[in-house]
């Protein structure tokens, strides 16, 4: 919240009154220093701070680092789905219990199969994906909101997982040490699968960007008539944004299995809403076409990172909670106070144009 | 004479048994500018959405370039080269001007990746071509809805658009607006390329056009030279009909004022607004679609805001955004779209036509059907409402019988004055006459009906005054005497040099 600067809503309106003079790389950087998503670093670096101030092992302990990066990895997986999902202006609430399903999957192919560690992790994948694929074709197909049909699908796939699973537990000892130690392990420094998460967010984050595909997702969820109107193929691509989502889901649960070594039934319970909350803090506007897969996925490592350190710095147990509502009620207000003065100074470089022209 | 590039011969449509266009032709020739007019449900934009793709015509013939065509999707008709502006494009918010301008086919590099300086460099020399300065790069949120047409002129160029259709693209501009649109499409008639321009506004059509086809009751009517006709002549073809006796107002003696509205203004939507109804008199409000009648209507009654003016019934002052106290001061309004706004469809007929007298009905807060049925009966009756039963619900009744129980539910409570907004759209000819009737014999009884039509023969044929609305302002009061269909078409149609003025 405390990133606007008054002199530059000042300054503001002139540069969009002509086209821009700036050159391409100052205008990379004017974006990404005024970027939505360079508010959420600066915040997730000030959580930082304070907690090693507060306790110099949050950041400076054997494992702190490395938990640093690997606690937050499957959030990230679920919230580039998520916002890949919200930005064609729909949702997908179903992918905790697919992450549920899926990280059971992986336990019980290494427990009744002595299948390779890569065939396990992409049926898994494929498992979310089919899941995703059924979210996406009834929301294309029957024209219901997808917040009622993913809800639906969220009670029906974990439903699936608990008469599947029952109370049997899968444990760390009943899958190959190979596996486990991909929870932990690490390439110069950086957790394998914090580097996972971030392969695919950046092969999404570049679709997103630089793809036909890609830009039409946003132009579907800033205004569907419209996209109808331009002949886009709104249903392939919404179907194909919850496949994603589904997928990312899948590989969720592949990463929740080796990292936590311990699958039940209730695995991933409620981390749909997480998802959510990152997506919104990250800056995707919930009724989709704008924000970006790098603002959710730095949105879900500031949610872990503040759930680790609010017990550090000695903040009760419900204020943690309502601390977390705070920020994300902070993030939209945020938003629309960014929205409307950008929907200003838009209309006062046309007015200003207007009186030139 | 060159083949024309787009050429339809008794075109037509219906919905349902509504026959929206009974005969559509239209002729126009590659770097001509060609102006399409007629009044309100002449048939001009069924013809357009079937040029378009948007309708599938049920017969006629349609030619591009001298070979039939027949266009079953929007994406058809935009690869055949046709492309529509509507008055109000849809445009997608969050992307840039550039994005919005190539979205789906946008130049890609090795690998499909989008080549977006090559994006922005064409967006540019499409302004540049246009002669207008648009940052390329800048959000299409925001933009005057000039600035937005000038992004669907600059589409319809880079895809090669050979004909051009703008669907009455001034009403929302200020004059400079409307010179630098002019500017650009005289540019593109010499471009060699076909323009169809719709609008109400005779200046801007002498102007600009170069022939003119007149439409009227969904049919071809002719089509002349701009340089061989004049705006009467023009305006005689488009209202030609004989009124007929189809819509007779018995007459009734003439009351007391009853509605007194003063100076009401509203900055862009209507301006120093005066006019009063009295007691047994039905007043007309014509004028053409978007002129600012049903929001004069919607100010009167306190459901919109304006900031200057006054409206009072009899000697009481009706306060402004308060339609409850508008409805304890005895003002009843049907609004146009009565699906929307009349009537709560799954809710019954004496349950709708309760619910503006709930409160009186109800005894200690708790309301009976068995009330509601008593208090519903004998409206329903009375207009002769054709339904099996009271609870049946109000959505399975046809249009006629559904605009009857919005009438019978303000009626119910007893009004002063009836404000009804189109009162006979989309209802058939035998349900339309009995709504006639019945306002007609309302007006007998002393209240007093300011009535909002854009059909012609309704107003003349219905109102005891005709009040014209053009951009806003009330530009003639006519009474039933003189009034005839060429007066109101002028004085709905009239440009006048405050428009910049008056839109802004």
């Amino acid at each position: 919240m405390t990133t606007q600067s008054p002199p530059e809503a000042v300054e503001a309106p002139v540069e969009f009154v002509a086209p821009s003079r700036l050159s391409a790389s100052q205008r990379f950087v004017a974006t990404v220093v005024r970027s939505r998503e360079a508010s959420i670093v600066l915040v997730l670096v000030l959580v930082i701070v304070a907690a090693t101030i507060a306790s110099p092992s949050f950041l400076f302990a054997e494992t702190s680092w490395r938990d640093l990066l690997l606690t937050p990895s499957i959030l990230m997986l679920l919230a580039v789905g998520q916002a890949v999902v919200v930005i064609t202006r729909s949702v997908d609430l179903s992918v905790g219990s697919v992450l549920g399903l899926t990280a059971y999957l992986t336990g019980r192919l290494f427990v009744d199969t002595n299948l390779p560690i890569v065939v396990v992790a992409l049926a898994a994948i494929a498992l979310g994906a089919v899941l995703g694929m059924v979210n996406g074709l009834v929301v294309a197909l029957a024209r219901v909101p997808a917040l009622v049909i993913t809800l639906g699908t969220l009670y029906i796939y974990r439903g699936i997982v608990l008469s599947w699973a029952g109370s049997n537990r899968i444990n760390a000892s009943d899958m190959p040490d190979a596996f486990g130690r991909l929870g932990t392990q690490s390439v110069l420094g950086l957790p394998i699968l914090f580097l996972v998460a971030v392969a695919v967010l950046v092969a999404v984050g570049y679709y997103l960007h630089t793809a036909r595909g890609g830009r039409e997702m946003y132009a579907i969820g800033s205004d569907p008539d419209a996209a109808v109107l331009y002949g886009l193929p709104v249903r392939r691509r919404v179907f194909a944004a919850f496949v994603l989502s589904g997928g990312l889901a899948g590989l969720a649960g592949v990463v929740y299995a080796a990292r936590y070594g311990t699958i039940s039934s209730s695995a991933g319970t409620g981390i749909e809403l997480q998802a959510v909350a990152a997506v919104v803090i990250g800056g995707v506007a919930i009724f989709g076409g704008s924000g970006t897969v790098w603002g959710a996925a730095i949105g879900a490592i500031l949610l872990v990172t503040i759930n680790r350190a609010l017990p550090i710095v000695g903040i009760p147990d419900f204020w943690q909670q309502a601390l977390v509502g705070v920020l994300i009620l902070g993030a939209i207000v945020l938003d629309r106070i960014l929205a409307a003065r950008r929907a200003r100074i838009l209309v006062e470089a046309r007015d200003a144009q207007g009186a030139t022209a | 004479m060159p083949t024309p590039v787009l050429e339809l011969e008794g075109v037509t449509k219906a919905f349902g048994s509504v026959v929206a266009l009974r005969s559509g032709s239209l002729q126009v020739e590659q770097g001509s500018i060609h102006a399409l007019v007629g009044e309100n449900g002449a048939g001009k934009s069924t013809l357009v959405k079937v040029v378009a793709g948007v309708h599938r015509r049920d017969s006629g013939e349609m030619r591009l370039d001298g070979e039939s065509v027949d266009f079953g999707s929007t994406a058809e008709s935009k690869a055949a080269g046709i492309a529509v502006i509507y008055q109000e494009p849809t445009l997608f918010p969050d992307l840039s001007v550039t994005e919005n301008i190539f979205m789906g086919r946008q130049p890609v590099r090795r690998g499909r990746r989008i080549d977006r300086a090559a994006m922005y460099a064409e967006a540019e020399r499409l302004f540049d071509g246009l002669g207008v300065a648009i940052d390329p790069r800048r959000p299409a949120l925001g933009l005057s809805i000039a600035d937005q047409q000038i992004i669907e002129i600059a589409k319809a160029i880079s895809l090669d658009a050979r004909v051009l259709i703008m669907d009455e693209p001034t009403a929302a501009l200020s004059g400079v607006e409307v010179e630098r649109l002019f500017t650009v499409a005289r540019q593109l008639r010499d471009e060699g390329r076909a323009l169809v321009f719709i609008s109400h506004r005779f200046d801007e059509v002498f102007d600009l056009c170069d022939t003119i086809t007149v439409m009227r009751d969904g049919e071809y009517v002719d089509t002349l030279r701009t340089t061989d006709t004049d705006v009467d002549a023009i305006v005689a073809l488009m209202v030609g009909r004989e009124v007929g006796e189809l819509f007779p107002k018995t007459p009734a003696p003439i009351g007391e004022p009853v509605l007194r509205v003063e100076g009401l203004t509203s900055p862009g939507v209507f301006h120093d607004v005066t006019f009063e109804v009295r007691a047994g008199e039905i007043v007309g409000l014509a004028g053409l679609v978007g002129a600012g009648r049903s929001e004069i209507a919607r100010a009167v009654f306190g459901v919109d805001d304006y900031t200057e003016g006054s409206v009072r019934l009899g000697d009481t002052p009706v306060p402004k955004r308060n339609p409850r106290a508008a409805i304890r001061a005895g003002i009843a309004f049907v609004p146009e779209d009565r699906r929307k706004q009349g009537l709560v469809t799954e809710a019954s007929v004496a349950g709708n036509i309760a619910a503006v007298i709930r409160a009186r009905l109800s005894t200690v807060g708790l309301l009976t059907r068995r009330a509601e049925n008593r208090a519903g009966g004998p409206w329903a009756r009375r207009l002769e409402v054709k339904t099996s039963a009271l609870d049946m619900a109000a959505a399975t009744m046809s249009g006629g019988n559904q605009q009857k129980v919005v009438i019978a539910k303000w009626l119910a409570s007893e009004p002063k004055l009836l404000i009804i907004d189109e009162p006979t759209r989309g209802i058939d000819v035998g349900t339309k006459a009995e709504v006639h009737r019945l306002l007609s014999e309302l007006a007998g009884q002393g209240m007093a009906v300011l009535m909002i039509s854009s059909e012609l023969p309704e107003v003349l044929g219905m109102a005891d005054r005709v009040l014209v609305v053009c951009e806003g302002r009330i530009t003639a009061d006519i009474p039933r005497a003189d009034a005839s269909p060429e007066k109101v078409m002028r004085a709905a149609t009239r440009s006048h040099d405050t428009r910049g003025v008056v839109m802004s």
